[in-house]
């Protein structure tokens, strides 16, 4: 670092607004800190995990809130709740298993027991022991000690949880742009659980959260999209943030027939292969699911994106683990519903995505890349213009880095930057 | 001490040691072309988080259902995805033959897989299980079934090369 280097207490925005976004952000240790404070403990709603992880009552299964711990139960009435991983007693973590079904979960370190709504049900030797001893103080009531439990909403098979009790209501927090795409996947169809693709990327959680609103890369970095029409710069592309714009979603219309379109931006895109052929073309040979013919992305700040690539559906869950570790936990899931032939697609078309997916290990490769460059040139600036420097509302086309200048102007008036 | 006698012949053993080193082999060095060649048309070839498989559940981290798409991903790897060069190394260990009838063998190893970045100390990116069902193919043994259950909770970074 050179002694011109800015401190970094001292550390400004860049005066020309959002089309610049300053590198310290992405390996701040101090920012990180007040980042996990703000959003993912503070008045956010988090994506915790899918009913259908959680069937039978008394099923329970760990997970995070950002940094922290968290489980998420259902007690022997049915009813779902999320509860801090931590004893109310020395705050060891009560479950020490990814998941399960039990009747109470008990404290490992000292036996204190609870029902899975987090209630303290029995303190081991309350009374003392040999007796008399004097055991616990007369006045302690075990209803004053249990499991911290967060505020919980769900909504057509996805649970969500918050630390704040001054957290909007959560269709306000969503907002009706996005809450529109969020019902469209978690519609009250019984959701069937498909499985787990998890993933520890060695970059800041931003990085990852840009990239997922950023669809002027997906028709250049992930060629395989475009050689096979499944996104391309010519395509249809909405996308539009929230009033807040925290949240964005980004859709497309498919259109069945772009793969036999002659590639008119080729010129415009280095690497695109127009003779490669597929032996099993199902992969790219969806199945019009939804009415609307639509197929994206979109974002539920700070936690989650929620992804129908064709016929895959699956939530992106986002869990930082430091300033410059990221786990991505994708988490596939279908319709109880669904058709043999659904059934097949969705497990085929699974590898479009994931830590192996034809369209996203590019995303996971360029990120760990980035990570050390961005973190030891802290001082520099990146340039975020494409249509538009001001613009960030809805853009109609993917040639664009709207909804990354709309996540940074929400962005810096949350943290005060 | 009395040993009881072995239903698999040593023969059969070394050739099943045999298949798993050369398809290691041919990972390793990037043949992508000769990895295809281990599996039998009707293969099913998974790689998948020991978390789905334990709760049984179907999707796989990468997911061939017949030789098509085996080929479809050694053609995606070659041609179309963007990644940053890299050395593997399997160490497979532990083979062991479940049943071997004349149609089947039924198979199991540990492997390790150890990945070498330009510019940073090799790392374990993987380790874990094969569950394969093996069979004869004008001669050459070849799979027509390859689990490779992963132990670790989450893959690391990115996974490029089949396992």
């Amino acid at each position: 670092m050179t002694s011109e280097a800015v401190k970094p207490q001292d550390r400004k925005w860049p005066e020309e607004g959002v089309s610049r976004v300053p590198a310290w952000i992405y390996s701040d240790e101090s920012l990180f800190e007040r980042e996990m404070e703000k959003f993912y403990a503070g008045n956010t709603w988090n994506f915790v995990g899918l009913e259908a992880e959680i069937p039978e009552p008394g099923s329970f299964q760990r997970t995070f809130i950002g940094m922290k711990p968290v489980l998420v139960t259902r007690d022997a009435h049915g009813e779902i709740h999320v509860l801090e991983n931590r004893c109310a007693h020395r705050g060891a973590p009560v479950c020490w298993k990814q998941r399960g079904k039990a009747k109470e979960l008990t404290c490992p370190y000292h036996h204190w027991t609870y029902d899975l709504g987090g209630n303290l049900q029995s303190v081991a030797f309350m009374r003392g022991s040999p007796k008399p001893n004097p055991g616990m103080p007369k006045d302690f009531d075990m209803k004053n000690h249990g499991m911290r439990q967060l505020r919980t909403v769900v909504r057509g098979g996805a649970i969500w949880a918050t630390f704040s009790d001054e957290t909007q209501p959560f269709e306000k927090y969503v907002g009706p742009q996005v809450l529109e795409f969020v019902d469209r996947a978690f519609n009250g169809r019984p959701l069937r659980l498909l499985g787990y693709s998890r993933q520890i990327m060695p970059c800041n959680w931003k990085l990852y959260f840009e990239n997922a609103r950023d669809p002027y890369h997906a028709t250049l970095l992930h060629t395989f999209f475009t050689t096979f029409g499944l996104f391309r710069a010519d395509a249809h592309t909405r996308a539009l943030p929230s009033d807040d714009l925290r949240h964005e979603v980004t859709f497309s219309w498919f259109d069945s027939k772009a793969s036999e379109k002659n590639v008119v931006m080729s010129d415009d895109i280095k690497n695109i292969q127009t003779d490669l052929k597929l032996h099993d073309m199902e992969i790219v040979t969806p199945r019009q699911e939804f009415a609307d013919g639509r197929i994206g992305t979109l974002e539920v700040f700070p936690s989650m994106v929620l992804q129908q690539h064709v016929n895959t559906l699956a939530v992106r869950h986002i869990i930082p683990k430091s300033p410059t570790s990221t786990e991505l936990s994708w988490i596939y899931f279908g319709y109880q519903d669904d058709d043999e032939t659904l059934r097949r697609l969705r497990l085929k078309q699974g590898n479009l995505t994931g830590p192996a997916g034809y369209v996203s290990l590019d995303d996971s490769e360029v990120l760990k890349q980035m990570q050390p460059v961005v973190q030891n040139y802290p001082d520099s600036v990146q340039v975020v213009e494409m249509h538009g420097r001001d613009h960030i509302g809805i853009s109609e086309t993917s040639v664009s880095e709207s909804m990354i200048r709309a996540f940074y102007t929400f962005y810096k008036r949350e943290m005060g930057l | 001490m009395q040993i009881k006698e072995h239903n698999v012949s040593a023969q059969l053993k070394e050739a099943v040691r045999d298949l798993y080193d050369d398809y290691a082999q041919a990972v390793d060095a990037e043949q992508l072309d000769r990895w295809i060649g281990f599996f039998s048309d009707d293969a099913v070839y998974r790689v998948i988080a020991r978390e789905s498989h334990s709760l049984g559940l179907p999707h796989a981290t990468i997911y061939c259902e017949g030789i098509g798409m085996i080929r479809d991903r050694a053609n995606m790897l070659q041609k179309v995805a963007v990644f940053e060069p890299r050395v593997l190394r399997h160490f497979i260990t532990g083979v062991r033959i479940q049943s071997a009838s004349a149609d089947c063998i039924v198979a199991s190893a540990n492997f390790l897989i150890i990945e070498s970045l330009f510019d940073a100390e090799p790392v374990l990116l993987m380790v874990g299980q094969y569950q394969d069902e093996i069979i004869s193919r004008e001669g050459d043994l070849c799979f027509r079934k390859r689990d490779a259950i992963y132990d670790q909770y989450r893959v690391r970074t990115t996974l490029v090369m089949p396992v």
